[in-house]
């Protein structure tokens, strides 16, 4: 096991903190004792499948509580106030297919501004804006089914971004996708203002990131800069 | 693949509210069976495909979201030619004909979400006995949403199966057709619970 020095890059973001965070599904642990502070605005974390990555974005969401220690967003504990949390931390998941809820475009993202209660005057605005930060505006009423993969990618960050998050997690974002609608997707997020936290495989999307964390067997095995980081995962793959 | 939902569009009916459309098409049905006219059932069937034409969907779209009623209605005539005359079967065919324009009209032009907060308020009354209205909302969107993905996930199972050789079987397919479907709703759940939803 390596750890990298963490040298930080770029402006400093909302912080995330996990203190000695452990969790196991049906006493398989998936995450030994994790200890990291993250306050970076690009975030990437790989590992192998089944390495417990999806399992530590999870966290952030308040999507997994963690079975021992504690995971902090900005100061608000997950397990405390996890209301709170989704307010803070929008989450896009890797099968948008799997994300959107409603069968229209504009209605799944208006669901998520329902359900923050935001004003019915206020949702078709909110809803022109974000759709229009990546030229979607035409498939506004259009049904989800019949959307490339690309778009449904693009529609379900849309979604997650007209909520107006602090934090975005992506969790394999660019898995399902052919390399244009990668291509797409990973502008996407690197046009994002926001702090975000991808979890993925595809390297070449968090090369410029800010700090790379490798999870391996529910551990950080290797915590710093992308060019430290991925040469050692690379290796460790092979 | 084409489902027969929410068109979006800009005709009269698009405009109308959900409950004025779902009132409408109520009071409407009612009528069809209690009105004794044969005359007013068989002409209400030019009309009710005049309201469907007028949701100025593509008339081969429209044509094409009839084929599965037209064997409905086959069935009943069949059934009538049976068990009783020629013009009981023409009588009920108009009428169910009727119904189903009129509610494809509504369907075609009214969006899940509208129909969803329709449902919510009219299940509001309900609530003192338990009845959760939001969630019965949510359940309706979902399971319209669910249609499409179910129908892919199927045609990806058949595909696997036939690439293995194996020839169609029911449970070979429906097994790990309800496998995944729990996944993809298992993993939806989470997605509804991310983005902040509260019932």
């Amino acid at each position: 096991m390596r750890h990298c020095t963490i040298r930080k890059r770029g402006r400093e973001t909302r912080m995330i903190v996990l203190e000695a965070v452990s969790h196991d599904f049906d006493g398989r642990p998936v995450l030994d004792g994790i200890d990291c502070a993250l306050a970076e605005r690009r975030i990437g974390i790989v590992g192998a499948n089944g390495s417990g990555k999806s399992t530590f974005a999870r966290l952030l969401n308040g999507l997994v509580l963690p079975k021992a220690g504690r995971v902090l967003i900005d100061g608000v504990d997950t397990r405390k106030d996890v209301k709170a949390i989704r307010r803070k931390v929008g989450f896009v998941f890797q099968n948008p297919d799997h994300q959107i809820v409603m069968p229209i475009v504009a209605e799944d993202l208006a669901f998520g501004l329902k359900a923050r209660k935001v004003p019915k005057g206020e949702i078709d605005a909110r809803i022109d804006a974000a759709l229009s930060r990546y030229q979607l505006g035409h498939l506004r009423e259009r049904p989800v089914h019949l959307l490339s993969g690309g778009e449904k990618q693009l529609v379900a960050m849309s979604a997650v971004l007209v909520t107006e998050p602090e934090l975005v997690v992506f969790d394999e974002p660019t898995t399902l996708l052919d390399l244009r609608n990668r291509n797409r997707v990973a502008d996407a997020i690197d046009a994002l203002p926001h702090p975000v936290l991808v979890v993925s495989h595809d390297l070449e999307l968090i090369a410029g990131f800010d700090r790379v964390l490798m999870i391996e067997d529910g551990r950080i095995a290797a915590d710093g800069l992308p060019g430290e980081v991925l040469p050692f995962y690379r290796e460790r793959m092979r | 693949m084409t489902i027969g939902l929410y068109h979006p569009g800009r005709s009269p009916l698009h405009r109308a509210s959900a409950g004025a459309k779902v009132a409408g098409l109520l009071v409407l049905s009612l009528a069809l069976f209690l009105v004794p006219s044969e005359i007013v059932v068989f002409a209400s069937v030019p009309l009710a495909f005049a309201v469907y034409l007028s949701t100025g969907v593509p008339f081969r779209s429209l044509l094409a979201q009839l084929r599965g009623p037209a064997i409905l209605l086959g069935i009943i005539f069949a059934f009538h030619l049976v068990f009783g005359t020629v013009a009981e079967g023409l009588l009920a065919v108009a009428r169910f004909a009727t119904l189903i324009l009129l509610a494809s009209a509504v369907t075609l032009t009214t969006p899940v979400s509208a129909m969803a907060e329709l449902v919510e308020w009219g299940l509001g009354p309900l609530r003192p006995l338990g009845v959760n209205p939001a969630k019965v909302g949510l359940a309706i969107a979902l399971s319209i949403r669910f249609v499409p993905l179910i129908a892919e996930e199927f045609r990806l199972i058949r595909e696997a199966q036939a690439a293995r050789g194996l020839a169609a079987n029911p449970l070979a397919l429906i097994v790990p057709l309800v496998i995944r479907t729990l996944k993809s709703a298992d993993e939806l759940a989470d997605a509804i619970e991310a983005r902040g939803y509260e019932s």
